[in-house]
């Protein structure tokens, strides 16, 4: 069988969480955390997955993962129906899809060594002896950039930097072949950042996984991915290259994402959209496009139809652009004014 | 408004001068540590001034010991001054600082969910501040001044808001309400410490925005805490990098940004991923870890972490030394 291009492929993912409260925990509404997401992600790449708190970006992650089970929708990881797998072969995807959290001060066990947290995987999977795991354990340590007498410390004796380095230690221990990491960096300092974007890219680039990079940081994102997606409300409205999403973003959200960032130079001219409003809930989203409340170019038709993720039908040289606005094509057409990135 | 008729008019004199401040806090083992060790800054009238540094670097705490409101009793002025409008702060009774805190300095935080009180109602809430800062007037009148101000920082309805509780409302409303209420006495001086990192970039930039026409229309200055080069860049005027609890480098924005002196503000302009940038390359990175404040090397605090770094560094404790008009870096490497 011909190996499919695509490690993982996402179709119409649906993940609506339950509102209970009252008498008997009654069901008083839901949360459409995700709705209706499909992408794919190609062998050795990136897919950078942006949007403000409440989009549903971490959930997407969780349900790949299996830590949520989707309410609907079917998520294929090479060749492989997800929810159709259990027992042997859920363990196998376990250990070749692994996660990196945020926060790395609540993703490692306290009363653990280093040592031990490193050594787990191996033993769940029951991979070597005693001394071939702790060689592997001092192997990963040192290509995370740690020194060998971590083993022995527990977490609380590192810096958070430190710390997210042990989290990627123990998310790559057993090679995965994808990489799920949710805001991995946005919990720590500045200078911090950079160190762990690099590490991330050189065991990428040493041992080839594909990635899931979500964050909300679209600078961030940007430097790491291949791909991006952009999502608003529990949906995808915006999927291309990363050159392309910031050079020539087609909707209105992606815009005033991109032209909201503050940047780092203060001679820089801002032409800032400045969206009013707040993002609506997610357990009660708007009629027709969700963001037709905050978008300044909305018309009759936005409040009743909802656009679909189209392939955007412009002239722009991207291979691969499609978005869900139902302006997009005669926005792009009026040129408006792009803010100036430097 | 209070404060009005003795305000600093005068462009050179500084409406906040901090001189060799040293505040120490007590650990668990009975150690007393620096959080910042002889801070000097000024805030002119009618600027903004950013002080930007990574966590622990003594930028909260430093705001915090203008405020008075270090945590006790853990956290003790060692040394230094604070001199607003000829008094100084640091060494003024607990009951006169009153006079000051709130009304003539006021300061906004991070998380307005902690900063708002849950059991109340916003309006309530800015009723009260208005009355404790305004001694002659009625309820009333202190009511009509809060809905102006939630007007002014742009919540719709500000009518119906003022009976809704601080749960009801989004982070960035209640940031606005924040600034609403540390606003309604018509301060000197606002200290904003991290204002926007609890919130959402689009969000974000409504809220800096606000702050900007703020000042603007009152005159008032600000002090701008946040870790954020991009929000330094789009708000403040001059700009102090805090790291270890010192100040390593003073400079307008433009100057900062464009030929920065000292090495570790080099390291973190350079460091930053933008949106121009080449994707997936490695990134400039500054090596190393912050050193520990109870920890803390003879000489240069930088030092393990510096790609300059001299003998002299490892002895001597740089003190700030003149770049150009304005431009302050302690470092040892300049002028070599």
């Amino acid at each position: 069988m011909q190996k499919s291009p695509f490690i993982l492929e996402v179709k119409d993912l649906k993940k609506h969480f339950p509102i209970r409260g009252g008498l008997f925990f009654r069901r008083k509404g839901t949360v459409f955390a995700v709705d209706g997401v499909s992408f794919s992600l190609r062998r050795g790449e990136t897919l950078g997955l942006v949007g403000e708190s409440g989009c549903g970006k971490t959930t997407v992650g969780r349900c790949i993962t299996w830590l949520y089970k989707p309410t609907s929708g079917t998520i294929t990881y090479d060749g492989i129906d997800m929810a159709a797998i259990h027992g042997a072969g859920l363990r196998k995807i376990r250990k070749e899809v692994q996660m990196v959290f945020q926060d790395p001060f609540e993703s490692l066990n306290p009363r653990h060594t280093v040592g031990h947290i490193l050594e787990e995987p191996f033993i769940i999977h029951r991979i070597g002896n005693a001394q071939q795991r702790r060689r592997a354990v001092s192997r990963l340590l040192d290509r995370v950039g740690l020194p060998g007498s971590a083993m022995d410390r527990f977490p609380h004796e590192f810096s958070g930097g430190q710390r997210q380095r042990i989290g990627i230690a123990r998310a790559i221990a057993l090679s995965p072949k994808l990489l799920i990491c949710d805001e991995p960096v946005s919990a720590l300092d500045v200078s911090i950042q950079s160190q762990i974007l690099n590490l991330l890219l050189d065991l990428q680039r040493e041992s080839g996984f594909t990635c899931l990079f979500i964050a909300h940081d679209l600078a961030v994102v940007r430097h790491v991915s291949d791909w991006i997606a952009v999502m608003y409300l529990g949906q995808i409205v915006e999927y291309t290259d990363a050159d392309t999403i910031y050079k020539a973003p087609l909707h209105p959200y992606t815009k005033a994402l991109i032209s909201a960032i503050p940047i780092p130079d203060p001679t820089a001219a801002t032409h800032r959209q400045v969206l009013s409003g707040d993002l609506p809930s997610p357990s009660d989203p708007p009629q027709g496009c969700r963001f037709h409340t905050r978008c300044p170019f909305k018309v009759k038709m936005c409040e009743k139809t909802a656009p679909s993720l189209q392939p955007a039908d412009t002239a722009s040289s991207a291979p691969v652009h499609q978005v869900a606005c139902h302006r997009a094509a005669e926005l792009a057409q009026r040129q408006d004014k792009q803010p100036n990135l430097p | 408004m209070t404060g009005t008729d003795n305000r600093n008019t005068d462009g050179n004199t500084p409406l906040l001068a901090i001189r060799d401040l040293v505040v120490s806090f007590a650990t668990d083992e009975g150690q007393r540590i620096r959080a910042i060790d002889g801070v000097c800054l000024d805030v002119k009238p009618g600027e903004i001034l950013g002080i930007v540094g990574e966590s622990g670097c003594g930028k909260s705490v430093t705001a915090l010991s203008v405020m008075r409101l270090l945590p006790k009793p853990a956290g003790r002025i060692e040394s230094g001054r604070i001199i607003f409008d000829n008094i100084d702060l640091a060494k003024l009774a607990p009951n006169r600082m009153r006079a000051y805190r709130g009304s003539r300095i006021s300061m906004i935080f991070q998380e307005p969910m902690t900063a708002l009180n849950p059991v109340h109602t916003v309006g309530r809430q800015l009723v009260e501040a208005v009355l404790l800062h305004k001694k002659n007037i009625g309820k009333k009148e202190a009511m009509s001044i809060a809905v102006e101000m939630l007007e002014m920082v742009g919540i719709p309805e500000p009518g119906r808001r003022m009976g809704e509780y601080p749960h009801q409302l989004s982070g960035g409303m209640r940031q606005r309400i924040m600034i609403a209420m540390a606003l309604s006495c018509g301060p000197d001086l606002l200290i904003a410490d991290e204002p926007t990192t609890a919130l959402d970039v689009t969000v974000q930039a409504q809220i800096l925005e606000l702050i900007k026409r703020m000042q603007a229309g009152t005159g008032m200055s600000v002090i701008m805490i946040t870790h954020d080069l991009g929000v330094i860049a789009e708000t403040s005027s001059r700009v102090c990098v805090m790291y270890a609890g010192r100040i390593v480098e003073t400079a307008d924005v433009k100057t900062l940004f464009s030929s920065p002196a000292h090495p570790y503000t080099r390291g973190l302009l350079a460091s930053i991923p933008r949106l121009g940038t080449r994707r997936k390359t490695r990134l400039p990175v500054i090596p190393g870890v912050v050193p520990s404040l109870s920890d803390l090397p003879p000489g240069c605090r930088f030092q393990n972490r510096c790609d300059r770094v001299m003998d002299i560094c490892r002895s001597v404790p740089p003190e700030p030394t003149v770049v150009g008009t304005g431009h302050t870096a302690a470092c040892h490497a300049i002028g070599m």
